[in-house]
């Protein structure tokens, strides 16, 4: 098969990107490795999607219906049930494997769209036995949603990030008894509205600065021991509180999906994902990521303008467009989480980071841009877009966030 | 004639494979829903070059002899090992004191290749470890081996030479005629029996109590572990030991068969009733972090996907306790099989087999005829040249179906590991690595039990994990 | 008292701070907003609060066994749990599309539980 650009992966950072590299008239193929594409908008069955895109507030399902629905008009290629196997990328080549066989697809361009997978148990060092009954927020919500099958009957939440809020409320709404959620950090970590409308609308309590330190239970879970941590967060001794509970769902970050290309593209050292550029352009001049595979983005619209931008610079790429110029663009002082890493001016710089700590005010400082935020919270995404007047001529670009 | 072998863990299905050759009726009886679920399946999965055991020892006697077996039957019954080469390494001149003896023992003990590698020999093997090693023992026939990988080929392979397997059924009595034992008593069933092997593993003593024969007192000894995904793998090419101490070899860096980084054992000696504790501790867990830093500095604990324990049988005699009963005549005691127990599996079932049954005990056994020595194991496609894949594919459309991710493990594996005896979640994963990558299971572990609830005709959450009480799911959202 | 939310009225989202008297939850004053949207959704918030419920219905003959589905319009808090009995114990036959009514005006309160997917 031979076509101009691959997107690999149905989710929302490649839908938007299958559909805008069309636009601009090039061949798309979209490859899947689910039987169906969406990604995971399909179990995301509550509110929150859409504000900014669609000026709606829409559900996970909405949300990806409407792309799907776009895509169906087109002649852009699906391949789901399709595994991507590996990348000949002095050929532009890729291999799949799918149940008709194994195919190859030669290309000129690839978006990646693989998005992100969550923290394991295991990677958390908890002591204990290996009981059944520990699931992550995403396998729980599959599970309920997709499935129709319920984890527990008792449960704990580990981690307050908005998965772990949305989960609380879906497992008590369905009869699932729900006796807290814990969190390491002092604050809540996912949005103000979701502490309210699945927390205190449900009186779940939040254990904040605690962890969990040790699970037990004979074949099935049957006790979460946690304990409240001290500044450092390092677990204080004599605070250790026992919970009966057959589930612990745990909510405690996203890994970018980054692994087949891990040796030929420049990863990002602190969010683990893809380099990029504000085109979208990796480090390969062929391949482009947007995503939860280059940093993990709290709104979907912005993966789907990310998506949108990352398709159409695949798509003119293959049209024989270079992109020169790249500045590097570094993290400054409160920076935790930034991109893109890089900034040509062929397009705007919007920037997207996260503050490593809350701030009530800030001073954001980009290239000779100064402009001031309020109510700053690493859990929340900041979306700026920087004009070209304000880092034009910089070799370097730094990006700080002074607490004003 | 009529043959019990109570435990399948690594010993009792080496026994078993090992006594399929002949011409007898031999049932292996698990107490575990699956074989190989105590010590074989939560250990370092080292094989041991044999230097560290003192040379009078049946150990001695065994580990350089099973360790060089391994790579024969591998390729019968196709399960991995690998000779990545084992480094013991030292500090400083006290620790190089050690490492003399133990090449002075292995000399003794019949290991080939030993030497003790100084500067930067040592790091031309091995890059990343900490450069204020000075001196380390090399030993070329140590490696690495998937042990439940072997066990469950040794049984498969003895099971297709006519071996009846059962499983979930503990022996709780023996009833004896003429001071011999002539049936064995399960919580379910009654066999009869002419001759009892007993590799009851951390229950062997107990076993042989009950049996009315000699025992030594077994006692768990527990080993945490920590598991690096393969991202990292390569940070080491072989297994390496610290200086090893009275009390155990230490704790490790070694690569794993897939390629990933194990990290461990610890040592700890548990009361007796005991064993079945495989929790982690969170002492346990920092001290293979601090001592593990030591060997390899630049190890990243970040990398971690998995932490887990296994019990190991101890006993005082330092020594493994394999001995025809002199109180009851038709009893054989295969236990206290702690390390180097998987590297000479091989060796002690042919020592039981040949010495003991044959020359001892003076039991004439025939060999069969029609005996199948190959086994092959489930066919790995992600291991194929993509062009024979796609040759399976087109014959066989599910081979291309990808179920988990991370180790690019199709539905046929999956479907043909319950074909394989398979029923729960974990019986899935330890026949075909699904679930064993980076994302532990995350994408493939729903994908998983459908299958399982389809091919077992059961409701998805009849399926457990692994154990009886290990249940997943608890019923529908909409009933 | 002060209360804070986030006024979910349009995509600014803005943070709202209301003072309430402690002894009959009346409005004192409310901060934060940018139109007059926002003080609208601060009373109600107060008085009478409202949400939008998303959670799924049982399908008989779909490719998938649950359609995702969601109140059309925010329903006061009171009725969630009556709503879900109601929900739980419904069923709908495949196909479904997605905007389907599949409740109609639940409680009496003039808001529909319509599915948010399609299945086959």
């Amino acid at each position: 098969m031979k076509t101009d650009v691959v997107v690999i992966g149905g989710g929302a950072a490649g839908l938007g990107a299958a559909l805008s590299a069309y636009k601009e008239g090039v061949d798309v193929i979209l490859i899947e490795q689910e039987e169906r594409i969406g990604g995971i908008l399909n179990q995301c069955i509550h509110n929150g999607f859409g504000l900014q895109y669609f000026k709606q507030e829409l559900t996970g399902p909405e949300y990806a219906e409407m792309f799907m629905e776009k895509i169906k008009d087109t002649p852009i290629k699906i391949l789901s049930n399709s595994f991507l196997h590996s990348i000949d990328e002095k050929n532009k080549k890729i291999y799949l494997i799918t149940p008709y066989g194994i195919q190859t697809i030669e290309t000129k361009a690839i978006v990646m769209a693989t998005g992100a997978r969550e923290r394991p148990f295991g990677s958390l060092l908890i002591p204990g036995k290996r009981p059944s009954g520990i699931f992550t927020a995403g396998v729980a919500q599959k599970y309920m949603n997709i499935q129709n099958i319920l984890p527990g009957k008792r449960a704990l939440i580990l981690g307050s990030g908005d998965i772990g809020l949305i989960m609380a409320r879906r497992l008590t709404l369905e009869g699932v008894e729900v006796v807290g959620v814990i969190e390491r950090l002092p604050y809540a970590g996912g949005l103000l509205r979701n502490v309210v409308q699945c927390l205190e609308d449900y009186n779940i309590p939040l254990y904040l600065s605690s962890t969990v330190v040790e699970v037990r239970g004979d074949g099935r879970l049957e006790e979460v021991i946690v304990s409240k941590l001290d500044e450092t967060f390092n677990p204080i001794p004599g605070t250790e509180e026992s919970f009966n509970v057959d589930t612990l769902i745990l909510s405690v970050g996203l890994i970018p999906n980054t692994e087949l290309l891990n040796d030929l593209v420049e990863i990002d050292g602190t969010s683990r994902g893809f380099s990029a550029s504000n085109l979208g352009q990796t480090s390969l001049d062929f391949v482009f990521a947007a995503g939860n595979c280059t940093i993990i983005y709290d709104l979907v619209d912005y993966v789907t303008l990310e998506g949108e931008k990352a398709g159409k610079y695949a798509a003119y790429y293959v049209k024989g467009e270079k992109f020169t110029g790249k500045v590097p663009i570094k993290k400054g002082k409160n920076i935790g989480i930034l991109f893109p890493n890089y900034y040509t001016s062929r397009d705007d710089l919007i920037l997207y980071l996260r503050v490593r700590r809350p701030m009530e005010k800030g001073r954001l400082k980009v290239g000779s841009l100064e402009r001031e935020y309020k109510d700053l919270v690493p859990s929340e995404i900041l979306r700026v877009k920087v004009p070209e007047k304000y880092i034009e001529n910089y070799s370097e670009i730094e990006v700080s966030m002074e607490e004003a | 004639m009529k043959v019990v072998i109570i435990g399948g863990g690594i010993s009792g299905t080496f026994i078993a494979r090992e006594l399929s050759k002949y011409d007898l009726d031999i049932t292996l009886i698990e107490k575990n829903l699956d074989i190989a679920w105590g010590t074989t399946k939560a250990n370092s999965g080292i094989l041991h070059a044999g230097y560290d055991d003192f040379p009078d020892t049946l150990r001695a006697k065994l580990c350089a002899k099973g360790n060089a077996l391994h790579f024969k039957l591998s390729e019968e019954l196709d399960y991995d090992v690998k000779r990545t080469g084992s480094l013991v390494v030292a500090f400083d001149e006290a620790g190089l004191k050690t490492l003399e003896e133990l090449l002075k023992r292995g000399k003794k003990n019949n290991v080939p290749g030993l030497e003790i590698l100084k500067g930067e020999e040592i790091f031309e093997k091995e890059p990343h470890l900490n450069r204020e090693v000075k001196y380390a023992l090399w030993a070329p026939t140590g490696g690495i081996i998937e042990s439940w990988g072997a066990a469950i080929a040794a049984v498969e392979n003895a099971i297709a030479n006519g071996l009846k397997l059962i499983l979930g059924e503990k022996v709780i009595d023996f009833e004896r005629k003429n001071g011999r034992i002539s049936k064995v008593i399960t919580d379910k069933n009654t066999y009869e029996v002419d001759l009892v092997i007993n590799a009851a593993g951390l229950y062997g003593d107990e076993i042989a109590k009950i049996a009315g024969a000699e025992f030594i007192p077994i006692y768990p000894r527990r080993g945490e572990y920590i598991l690096l995904d393969k991202k990292i793998g390569g940070i080491v090419n072989s297994v390496i030991f610290p200086t090893p101490t009275e009390k155990s070899k230490g704790i490790l860096v070694l690569p794993t068969i897939d390629g990933g980084i194990l990290l461990g054992p610890t040592a700890e000696d548990l009361s007796e009733d005991q064993k079945e504790n495989t929790a982690t501790s969170s002492y346990g867990l920092k001290r293979i972090i601090e001592e593990t830093k030591r060997l390899v500095p630049s190890l990243d604990i970040s990398y971690a996907i998995k932490t887990f324990a296994g019990i190991r049988a101890e006993n005082p005699n330092k020594d493994f306790f394999i001995k025809e009963s002199e109180k009851i005549p038709n009893f054989i005691n295969v236990i206290g099989i702690r390390s180097p127990g998987l590297t000479a599996a091989p060796a002690i079932a042919t020592y039981v087999v040949e010495e003991i049954i044959q020359d001892r005990l003076k039991i004439n056994l025939e060999k069969k005829k029609t005996f199948i020595s190959k086994r092959e194991r489930i066919k790995r496609y992600s291991e194929l040249p993509l062009e024979e894949w796609n040759e399976e594919i087109k014959k066989d459309p599910l081979s291309g179906k990808i179920i988990c991710y991370c180790n690019m493990v199709t539905e046929r594996e999956i479907l043909e590991a319950i074909r394989r005896g398979a029923r729960s979640l974990d019986g899935v994963k330890f026949r075909t690595r699904a679930s064993f990558g980076r994302c532990q299971g995350n994408f493939c572990g729903p994908r998983i039990l459908e299958i399982l609830a389809r091919e077992l005709n059961k409701d998805l959450s009849e399926i457990t994990a692994g154990s009886e009480k290990a249940w997943i799911l608890n019923g529908r959202v909409r009933p | 008292m002060i209360k804070r939310f986030v006024c979910v009225q349009c995509p600014i989202g803005c943070k709202l701070t209301v003072e309430i008297k402690d002894a009959d939850n009346s409005i004192i004053k409310i901060e934060g907003n940018r139109c007059q949207r926002g003080i609208a959704y601060a009373e109600d918030e107060i008085k009478d609060p409202k949400r939008i419920i998303t959670t799924s219905v049982k399908v008989i003959g779909g490719e998938l066994p649950l359609v995702s589905v969601k109140t059309d319009k925010p329903i006061p808090k009171k009725y969630i749990k009556d709503v879900m009995d109601i929900v739980k114990s419904k069923e709908v036959k495949a196909p479904v599309k997605r905007g389907d009514i599949i409740i109609e005006n639940i409680l009496g309160t003039n808001v529909n539980i319509v599915a948010t997917r399609s299945v086959e």
